[in-house]
């Protein structure tokens, strides 16, 4: 049975997953998604992985969020409060959501990870340090080239041709 | 340990509920971004929960990547908002037509 922390965690995480989808604002709705990623943060800790909250703190809660924070800032006023959506479309999202959501947990209460348990210690943080410098080096190296790929393209695309030098200095 | 891997499990699937509710009802860019990265974050939730009941170091490496080419998707999917904003004023999926057949 799940305990007290964990039901408060998920409360918070699913509550502003929805906030962060439904809230007028957008500003208000990003500030809800740094709780959902902090709440996943929350739970990273309960499974005994302490290196990976930390992990998801630092990259998601510390920068993806106030990058979109950011984003949002750059994007006219009247769009950041307006709501477009259909009444139908809507209600056949709500209804998509349910049937993913039944039917999948329909199939985990069915399957046998229900009766999974583990009374052995979690992994060490500096097991997982070694396997990324062993085993794990070719992957690790590619990935700080695709970050940094990312990056360069990301400033690229942002990047205004329709202005001078001159201008861009004002 | 008194919580469950089920426990882990339904809450991812809740996440990924909301997140496919926020694809496929939105119409404004940023607010799918948000609903990408919910699902993203039930996927990393069940890589680190099955890894802590195997136990296995996997779970966590393979999450730790994940976490990282999310951050590298987030920058060039806001940088393609921006661009898309900057040529339509618009941040409406319905108005980025010009490759509309």
């Amino acid at each position: 049975m799940a305990d007290a922390a964990f039901l408060a965690l998920s409360v918070i995480t699913i509550g502003s997953a929805i906030a962060a989808l439904e809230l007028r604002s957008l500003i208000y709705g990003s500030i809800a998604l740094m709780g959902t990623l902090g709440g996943i943060a929350g739970f990273f800790l309960l499974l005994d992985s302490p290196f990976v909250a930390m992990f998801q703190i630092a990259v998601y809660v510390g920068s993806i969020a106030v990058l979109i924070l950011f984003t949002v800032m750059l994007v006219k006023r009247e769009l950041i409060f307006k709501k477009i959506e259909d009444k139908r479309r809507k209600f056949a999202g709500i209804g998509l959501m349910l049937v993913v959501m039944v039917g999948l947990g329909a199939v985990f209460m069915d399957s046998g990870i229900k009766s999974v348990t583990t009374d052995e210690p979690a992994v060490d943080f500096r097991e997982i340090g070694a396997d990324f410098l062993t085993y794990y080096w070719p992957a690790l190296i590619l990935m700080g080239l695709i970050l940094a790929g990312s990056v360069i393209g990301a400033l690229v695309l942002a990047r205004r041709e329709d202005m001078s030098d001159e201008q861009r200095a004002n | 340990m008194s919580n469950e891997l089920i426990d882990f499990a339904l809450v991812s699937v809740a996440l990924l509920g909301i997140g496919i509710y926020g694809l496929s009802v939105k119409r404004n860019a940023i607010r799918m971004l948000f609903a990408v990265e919910i699902i993203i974050n039930a996927a990393n939730l069940n890589l680190i929960a099955f890894g802590r009941f195997l136990p296995h170091s996997g779970g966590q490496t393979l999450a730790l990547f994940s976490i990282a080419i999310a951050a590298a998707e987030v920058a060039v999917g806001l940088s393609l908002i921006i661009v898309a904003y900057r040529m339509y004023r618009n941040i409406d999926i319905a108005d980025f037509r010009s490759l509309k057949g």
